[in-house]
């Protein structure tokens, strides 16, 4: 059932620019630099989402997944590889027994501009092909003119049509102007049935920001502390150094803690932060900053 | 609610590793002496003191106790340097403040570490708030020293003569630069005595100053305890007393200076009122009642030591307030993640343990957060007392270390009583996102300054002062000039 809206935490831009802050100040080297680094490997959701996307370009995505760096010891895989539903089953193959999933994107992206019956096709047409995660949008044009019940049934319904696919609602944040707006629209996925909620498309700037991020890991505490249940939070779109990465989880281990600091509750959609995270990695082995020909561009 | 229910839930499991700031590039004498009259002598009487770092117990340097004599002639230096000083253009006396003001910048991480070690604070904010603070006061007054006609326009300002200006131990610094910034503009010569717990960085100023080369006696620097402040203010040839520390000693110096023609302006202490509606941000609230408390470990007399929460959020923000604690780091003040440093005496450790007893003997609900304190130093962890009253010692007296009393309120008339039911009156904080009721506050809360969505916020180009025993007389901005100036 939608929830009551009217009676939502508020937010003030100032006072969440200064804790985002002090988060930014944190400094983290060393063994803990390291560890958060690696852990940020394992949350990318390693995304191409292009119209000149290829059948080709999608395999060597999957490969880069899998052996993200060989010279190195202990990288971990990545959490994901995110694609479009046309290269689900192609993505599926490439991966076969690596243990990593395969999402797609869904329900009309990056606009969601389409009849509902359209996305709930192509929806059920991902979870077909075996996508274990769907990425679906929500309609913003629907939300801004008011329509919460309309946001929430569709959320539901998809979520319906997902059967055993983990559901990421994006909010895409970029669009919905205020916080306030942005915990409104977490509020409607959490309570709709979303496993995840997401910022952005990367079709819309800005993308994520620390700020609606901050907003919508209190607003995924707050569900927690009300209805028990965990859900998990994907920033996506602009995140491409490891420096960002890091404030990110900064400020996931200060708010939400060690519960969601893994893949299961936490991604990033990124395509270029992976080789930047792999360069500092290396950096901490050697000592050395390496050209960026040394990592594999896939 | 159960008690600490989330403690756990939500609690961080990445420790960040020690991320100390390095102290290698300091410059610390083992022994430092007087600065008076543009020299580094000895005290007359020969006497030492030491200086502790606050986080482990270790010794710093050994610094000069003034006597009665040494103050003598820092005086006398003062009123042989105050005609030229005086007489000097405008435009020249701005063009030392500068210089001072660039050098402070200039050397802001040294300033910043020594700051930590000295006195306790969080290098976070050493580095970020107190040091760039220091500096922009000097940088504002000096752009008042050839404007001073126009600052009061048709009245010529004249200066008072000699200052005698006694720090606290809070924001060793900051409050030098609080006190010599608009005196110097205005044309007063100075006597100084920072406090005897953190006088390094005035010290280390005192270098700066001699640096570029302002006219020897125009700033002197007097360190000591108690009574090295006492031979300042009776000493019979000081025109002003300004005075920034307890409202106990601030009641010794109105006494002592009744009956003589010195002028005399005090920044005491507070019990400030931090008031929470339940139409606040109440996530920023929460950020905002740790910024009012724990900001360096509560030893600020602006703090918002006196929450009061609307009824109907209470439970709610106090959750969110227990979860928050459980996040701050306390411990080395040279790391850069801590968020609370050490307490800056063992005098004053005592004083808030003391504090802590009674209210747990008045029946005071205590919560403090599950941190580790080193076992070198004087640690205090940041604490809360719930279900207290107006009637309990707690909430009436200031106890200048990390300790918050939570009251609720049901009304905005119970709440301004509430908050104006003391003798203090130096800071107050309103948190609502209405902004008719913002305004409905400030004017009826006694309070010098008051902040709306925000607490502890300091510019130089605003006024800051007391009302009631928390003091008289403005610092800060176009107001902080007129204590130290006289009309024809």
């Amino acid at each position: 059932m939608l929830p009551n809206l009217n009676n939502l935490p508020v937010y003030d831009t100032t006072g969440v620019d200064e804790r985002i802050a002090r988060f930014c100040s944190r400094s983290i080297k060393s063994s803990s630099k390291k560890e958060g680094l690696k852990l940020a490997i394992s949350m990318i959701d390693l995304t191409t989402l292009e119209g000149k996307d290829t059948r080709g370009k999608v395999q060597q995505l999957c490969y880069k997944a899998m052996h993200p760096h060989d010279l190195l010891r202990d990288i971990p895989k990545v959490a994901a590889i995110c694609v479009y539903p046309s290269f689900v089953s192609i993505a599926k193959k490439a991966l076969e027994g690596s243990g990593i999933h395969v999402a797609s994107v869904a329900t009309a992206f990056p606009s969601g501009q389409s009849a509902l019956e359209v996305k709930l096709l192509d929806t059920k047409s991902a979870a077909d092909q075996g996508a274990d995660e769907i990425d679906m949008v929500i309609s913003r044009g629907e939300f801004l003119a008011g329509n919460y019940q309309y946001v929430f049934d569709e959320i539901a319904t998809i979520k319906e049509a997902c059967g055993k696919a983990h559901l990421k609602v994006i909010l895409e944040t970029g669009e919905l102007d205020t916080l306030d707006n942005v915990r409104k629209a977490s509020e409607i996925a959490m309570y709709a049935g979303a496993d995840f909620i997401k910022t952005s498309t990367g079709k819309v700037q800005p993308a994520a920001t620390l700020q609606v991020t901050y907003v919508m890991l209190d607003a995924i505490k707050d569900f927690f502390i009300k209805t028990g249940k965990m859900i998990g939070m994907k920033p996506a779109g602009g995140i491409s150094t490891s420096k960002i990465a890091l404030q990110y989880l900064v400020m996931l281990n200060e708010v939400l803690g060690e519960k969601w600091m893994n893949k299961n509750f936490f991604r990033f959609g990124a395509s270029s932060l992976l080789n930047d995270i792999l360069m500092q990695l290396v950096k901490a082995e050697t000592g050395m900053y390496q050209s960026s020909n040394y990592f594999s561009k896939d | 609610m159960k008690k600490n229910e989330n403690k756990d839930m939500f609690k961080a499991a990445w420790n960040y590793a020690a991320a100390p700031e390095s102290t290698d590039h300091i410059n610390l004498q083992k022994q430092y002496d007087l600065y008076i009259d543009g020299k580094f002598i000895k005290p007359v009487k020969g006497k030492y003191f030491d200086t502790i770092n606050p986080s482990n117990d270790k010794k710093i340097a050994s610094v000069a106790e003034a006597t009665a004599e040494d103050v003598d002639l820092a005086v006398k230096a003062a009123r042989k340097a105050f005609k030229g000083w005086a007489n000097l253009s405008g435009k020249d006396r701005g063009k030392y403040i500068f210089r001072i003001a660039r050098l402070i910048q200039e050397r802001a991480r040294e300033f910043a570490v020594i700051e930590s070690l000295d006195g306790g604070k969080p290098i976070r904010e050493s580095r970020d708030i107190d040091i760039p603070l220091a500096a922009n006061h000097f940088f504002y007054y000096a752009g008042w020293a050839d404007k001073l006609e126009y600052a009061f326009p048709n009245r010529k300002p004249k200066p008072l003569g000699v200052v005698g200006q006694i720090i606290p131990w809070n924001f060793p610094l900051l409050m030098a630069a609080w006190k010599l910034a608009p005196a110097l503009a205005t044309g007063n010569t100075i006597v100084l005595k920072p406090a005897e717990s953190t006088p390094l960085t005035a010290l280390k100023l005192a270098e700066i100053i001699n640096d570029c080369g302002l006219p020897k006696g125009v700033v002197n620097i007097v360190t000591g305890a108690g009574e090295t402040g006492a031979n300042i203010v009776n000493h019979p040839d000081i025109n002003k007393i300004a005075f920034t520390g307890s409202t106990g000693v601030g009641k010794y110096i109105a006494k002592a200076i009744a009956g003589t023609d010195k002028k005399v302006t005090l920044e005491l202490g507070g019990k400030g009122a931090n008031i929470i509606f339940e139409d606040a941000a109440i996530d920023q609230a929460v950020e905002g009642i740790v910024n009012a408390i724990f900001f360096n470990q509560g030893h600020v007399c602006c703090a918002g030591s006196r929450l009061f929460v609307q009824e109907s959020v209470a439970g709610l923000v106090i959750q969110k307030l227990k979860a928050r604690m459980e996040t701050l780091i306390v411990g080395d003040p040279l790391d850069k993640n801590t968020d609370i440093g050490a307490i800056n005496s063992k005098k004053q450790l005592q004083t808030i343990q003391n504090y802590i007893k009674i209210g747990l003997s008045e029946g005071g609900e205590i919560y403090q957060p599950e941190c580790s304190l080193p076992k070198e130093g004087n640690w205090c962890a940041p604490t809360l007392f719930l279900n207290v009253s107006q009637s309990h010692k707690i909430v009436q007296e200031e106890i200048f270390g990390p300790v918050l009393t939570v009251q609720t309120f049901r009304t905005i008339n119970e709440v301004i009583e509430k908050a104006n039911n003391t003798p203090y009156g130096l800071s107050a904080g309103v948190w609502t996102q209405n902004g008719a009721k913002i305004f409905h506050l400030t004017q009826r809360l006694e309070a010098g300054v008051i902040w709306a969505n925000t607490f502890n916020k300091f510019d130089a180009t605003s006024p800051f002062g007391g009302y009631k025993e928390s003091g008289f007389g403005r610092e800060g901005g176009l107001q902080g000039l007129k204590p130290y100036v006289k009309f024809e």
